[in-house]
């Protein structure tokens, strides 16, 4: 047996990364982080704006995702989202514009309280990786 | 018989009729790659999401408070249906395998005596639908503008139609597209989005218990709108395909029966051209012997 568990990030496009022998992965679950180990009960969940930690006995990685759906089952972790992108090649400019938008989107008046909040958190996910 | 220069004019259209049609048959052949590709790629998204819903549909206890899009309105009068064509023609009987199938089930809807809706995707559809069912049709969208499918054009249909089921516009919607078998095979196919249909499965996984976080009523609620752009974009990528390969089955078909004219025609421009030789000839002879 081996000590991880497999990962499945897949988008409507194509499969985005799918990997073995992972051996936790932290998600931005709608009700806050949640990190998922190996035998881990199986569970629906979504993802609010956040970051991804995958890590595997050699590396970590970091994602960022906005929405998403996450999955796991007999120990495969299924993470549907339609946009998700690595930091590490995280363009500057599309992250300052998407900072921009939501800033723009925020302004609105029609907002109830639960999309404010996940619009300000988004904000705020978004500059902390445009620092670094 | 038609004159010599006659036939020599045909000659050369027809040729340049091959060459064009040969070089939509390669064009169509390297996009269907792609798009075969990217339909393949697109596959396990939606699959996931259909098994994920397929569970979670199963374990909802309270069929009477369940999420409209799941269970319907509970009544069976109006229907949607989205008709999801090519935006050029050109491609055998791609286009109108689709409406053939789209408008028999309008027949049956009709028969019935239930209303009947109709958006089109595409402008083909529209074209070829417009005359016998212009007053039913509510929409009509066209991506001309982008190239491949993707994912956020399929959202947008698919937010438009959610629109509509919330405003309690129709009760029920089906898709029409054409699925991608090989090149030489598309099979139209018609699929209802809404209710959604769950087919009857094994209970092997269904016993499976899962934690929801939030519950399971609000996780359905988020997830059959995605579930339904979802399905669109999976349309929107066999259709593509399919509409390529189709292409290029109709182009290469063109380009070979135009090479079999070229064939006819030169014989029959060699056989005219000799029976005028030997026209002249004969007359030069037989002018020269009555001398």
């Amino acid at each position: 047996m081996s000590e991880g568990f497999n990962l499945d990030i897949v988008n409507p496009e194509k499969s985005f990364l799918s990997k073995e022998n992972v051996s936790e992965v932290v998600v931005p679950a709608y009700e806050g982080e949640m990190g998922i180990l190996k035998d881990h009960i199986p569970i629906i969940s979504f993802l609010k704006p956040g970051i991804i930690k995958v890590i595997s006995s050699s590396e970590e990685h970091n994602f960022y995702v906005e929405d998403g759906i996450v999955e796991f089952k007999d120990n495969t972790l299924s993470i549907l989202t339609s946009s998700i992108f690595d930091i590490k090649n995280a363009n500057k400019k599309h992250v300052s514009d998407e900072i921009q938008k939501t800033e723009k989107e925020l302004n609105k008046d029609d907002l109830n309280d639960q999309k404010r909040f996940l619009l300000n958190h988004k904000v705020e996910i978004l500059k902390s990786i445009s620092i670094n | 018989m038609a004159s010599l220069d006659d036939l020599k004019k045909r000659i050369s259209s027809v040729k340049s009729t091959q060459k064009i049609t040969k070089a939509m048959k390669m064009v169509a052949a390297a996009k269907l790659r792609r798009a075969q590709e990217s339909a393949e790629r697109g596959r396990p998204y939606s699959e996931k999401m259909n098994n994920i819903i397929l569970n979670l549909s199963s374990g909802v206890s309270d069929k009477e408070n369940a999420p409209k899009l799941l269970s319907g309105t509970g009544d069976d009068k109006v229907h949607l249906c989205v008709v999801l064509t090519a935006d050029r023609g050109l491609c055998g009987g791609f286009n109108s395998n689709i409406i053939k199938k789209a408008k028999s089930y309008f027949q049956k809807i009709s028969d019935t005596g239930k209303t009947l809706k109709i958006i089109t995707v595409g402008l083909k559809g529209y074209d070829q639908l417009k005359r016998l069912y212009q007053d039913k049709i509510i929409e009509n969208i066209s991506f001309k503008e982008s190239k491949n499918a993707n994912y956020f054009d399929a959202d947008k249909v698919g937010k438009i139609i959610i629109e509509k089921f919330e405003n309690n516009e129709f009760d029920v919607c089906t898709i029409f597209y054409n699925q991608f078998k090989n090149v030489i095979t598309q099979i139209p196919q018609e699929q209802q989005i809404i209710p959604l249909k769950t087919e009857e499965k094994d209970n092997k996984s269904s016993d499976e218990n899962y934690e929801f976080e939030p519950d399971e009523d609000e996780i359905l609620g988020n997830l059959l709108p995605k579930n339904i752009s979802t399905q669109i974009f999976k349309a929107m990528l066999e259709n593509s395909a399919s509409e390529q390969g189709s292409r290029m089955s109709a182009m290469d078909n063109a380009t070979r029966n135009a090479g079999e004219m070229v064939d006819k025609l030169t014989i029959e421009y060699n056989r005219s051209r000799q029976a005028a030789i030997t026209k002249e000839l004969i007359e030069i002879i037989s002018g020269a012997e009555s001398l």
